[in-house]
């Protein structure tokens, strides 16, 4: 049916079929690799933000309030600055500040104070009780960390994954304008610049079932998560 | 085991301070079951929870199987805190894991062999009746349940002390005496000293050795159950003890359903300790001294092992004849209260 359809659409373009599978990769690997990379750093970060606050296991008030201060510092400038800031450390990484492997650098480094806001919140859901449970135990910060914290959230903590993964598409949308490849530039250079109206609604629409393809997997496994334990 | 001295706890609040332990001290022996009770707010968590370090104490030491407590670093309290259990009142087991794996978490934390663990696991849940969940989430078990693999976890290690904060308090009558009757086994089968807190005096009437009654952030008594039962020294005591029976009601109204009589009358409360229970000594007094006695009240309860029961009699005749026969109970070894 996609097939009959597409078919019909790109009877006389197959290079328009070419270039938006092309670009629909660079979009998906440009989102799995920064998100992954993002959870990297930013699941840690979340962790320490959580552990290090008053009365936890790992209390550093001073410490805790720099970090809170730096990771509110980053989130609070648009997206779109944050691009041209970070070109040169992007240049020094890979080597250029142009095209999809160059903008991974910007995206991952964008998301890693959200996902530590994120991971931060869920890991706040898990009653107190518990801790003290482990603690009682004689269990150090580690063990509560990795056996009670991470778990305990794990649905959380997935549903957060989505999350990221969807801003995430949009971000690289604003990469692309700016050459980063992927859906963004297609859409910009044919779609804005060369009145290609059909490449324009294509993205859309692949953008589209991307972002639900995603959501549809977080709450998939966020629900065998967590009915699992029901 | 426990041996406590002056401690004292206050809590720093932005806004004040709040003294939840005064000087307090406090000496629990191997092997029994010792009761804290108290009303709401009266320091009760706080001084177990200073036992194994989940509160900081202010001062005072706190030495639990010749270890200051207090005075341990770090790593030797992880340590200590492997043999001392906690039970808690919301149970607090892990939602992410069976209750096979919860069981096993202290004993993934004391770094056990997996093999070796997985023996006690196994052994626990059988000791606690409920080998049949092993493979089981806690959101699939009742309370009572829930509660018992709280008590295996807390186990696991071998402790020499378990801690209970309010561990029936969530859970409906039936239930808590089978949790009761559970704690009391394993007391007796494996030596475990256990410390509980309550505000229940039936909990503290069914199992515990020796009471405490902390008020208002100090202890008020201290003593082995029957004796606070049959002889409270402190007006807490007393309103606990009354709050489970029914004699205060009752004594309240007597005044309504009393006739007036013309000769002498006196109104006692007697209480029955242990085998004097068995013994017809108020019907022996009413033919020896000539008066009589009027039943307005009486119960028979039980407190461990030992029965225990209360008397309220209004005694009528002459009045020598009537002060005798009360010098005859107290003769007799009864505790008489004359009201
Ligand atoms: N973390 C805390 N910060 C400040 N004040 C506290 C804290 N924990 C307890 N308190 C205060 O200390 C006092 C004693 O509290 P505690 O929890 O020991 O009472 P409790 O006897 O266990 O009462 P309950 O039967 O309600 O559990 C109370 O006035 C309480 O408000
Ligand atoms: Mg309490």
């Amino acid at each position: 049916m996609l097939g009959i359809v597409s078919a019909g659409i790109f009877a006389n373009n197959s290079w328009m079929l070419d270039a938006i599978i092309l670009a629909t990769w660079e979009t998906f690997y440009m989102v799995a690799i920064s998100t992954a990379l993002s959870y990297l750093f930013g699941l840690p970060l979340g962790v320490i933000l959580v552990t290090t606050g008053d009365g936890h296991i790992l209390e550093s008030k001073g410490f805790n309030r720099i970090l809170g201060t730096i990771v509110n510092a980053v989130r609070s400038i648009p997206f779109i600055i944050f691009l041209i800031l970070v070109i040169p450390l992007t240049r020094l990484i890979v080597g250029t500040y142009i095209g999809t492997i160059a903008s991974i650098v910007p995206l991952t480094l964008a998301a890693i104070p959200f996902v530590a806001r994120l991971v931060e919140t869920s890991l706040r859901e898990i009653e107190w009780g518990l801790i003290e449970a482990a603690l009682s135990m004689g269990a150090n910060a580690w063990q509560i960390i990795s056996k009670v914290l991470i778990p305990e959230a794990l649905p959380s903590i997935i549903l957060g994954i989505a999350i990221t993964a969807i801003n995430l598409v949009g971000y690289s949308a604003m990469a692309g304008i700016v050459g980063g490849g992927g859906l963004g530039t297609l859409a910009y250079y044919y779609g804005y610049q060369r009145y290609e109206d059909v490449i324009m609604w294509v993205t859309v629409i692949v953008l589209i079932l991307f972002v639900q393809l995603v959501q549809m997997l977080g709450d998939k496994l966020q629900s065998i998560t967590i009915s699992k334990r029901r | 085991m426990i041996q406590i001295k002056n401690l004292t706890k206050i809590y720093y609040t932005p806004h004040q301070e709040i003294k939840a332990l005064d000087n307090v001290d406090l000496s629990v022996n191997r092997g029994e079951i010792f009761g804290i009770i108290g009303l709401s707010g009266a320091g009760k968590s706080t001084l177990i929870r200073c036992i194994n370090m989940l509160e900081k104490p202010t001062h005072g030491t706190i030495i639990v199987d010749g270890q200051d407590i207090p005075s341990l670093s770090k790593k030797d309290l992880h340590q200590a805190r492997q043999k001392i259990g906690m039970i808690f009142q919301q149970f607090n087991l892990l939602s992410s894991r069976t209750v096979f794996d919860n069981v096993m978490f202290p004993l993934e934390i004391a770094h056990v062999p997996v093999k070796e663990a997985r023996q006690r696991v196994s052994e626990l849940l059988d000791l606690v009746g409920i080998a049949d969940k092993a493979r089981v989430y806690p959101d699939q078990l009742s309370g009572g349940q829930k509660q018992r693999v709280g008590i295996a976890r807390a186990l696991a290690n071998n402790p020499k002390i378990l801690l209970s904060d309010e561990a029936t308090s969530a859970l409906d009558p039936q239930t808590t005496r089978s949790i009761l009757k559970l704690l009391k086994d394993i007391n007796t089968q494996l030596n475990l000293t256990i410390l509980l807190i309550t505000h229940d005096m039936n909990v503290i009437k069914q199992i515990c050795d020796r009471v405490a009654v902390i008020d208002d952030s100090r202890i008020a008594e201290v003593g082995d159950v029957l004796s606070i039962f049959s002889n409270p020294g402190t007006d807490i005591s007393r309103s606990f003890i009354n709050a489970i029976s029914q004699k205060d009601e009752i004594e309240g109204y007597t005044d309504k359903i009393l006739k007036k009589h013309d000769s002498y009358s006196c109104m006692i409360r007697v209480s029955f300790i242990g085998s004097s229970a068995g013994d017809p000594i108020i019907s022996s007094m009413i033919k020896k001294y000539g008066i009589d006695a009027n039943i307005l009240y009486g119960n028979i309860d039980q407190v461990k092992e030992t029965p225990f029961g209360h008397l309220t009699l209004q005694l009528i005749g002459k009045q020598e004849a009537v002060e005798e026969s009360i010098r005859y109970l107290y003769a007799n070894g009864l505790e008489i209260e004359v009201i």
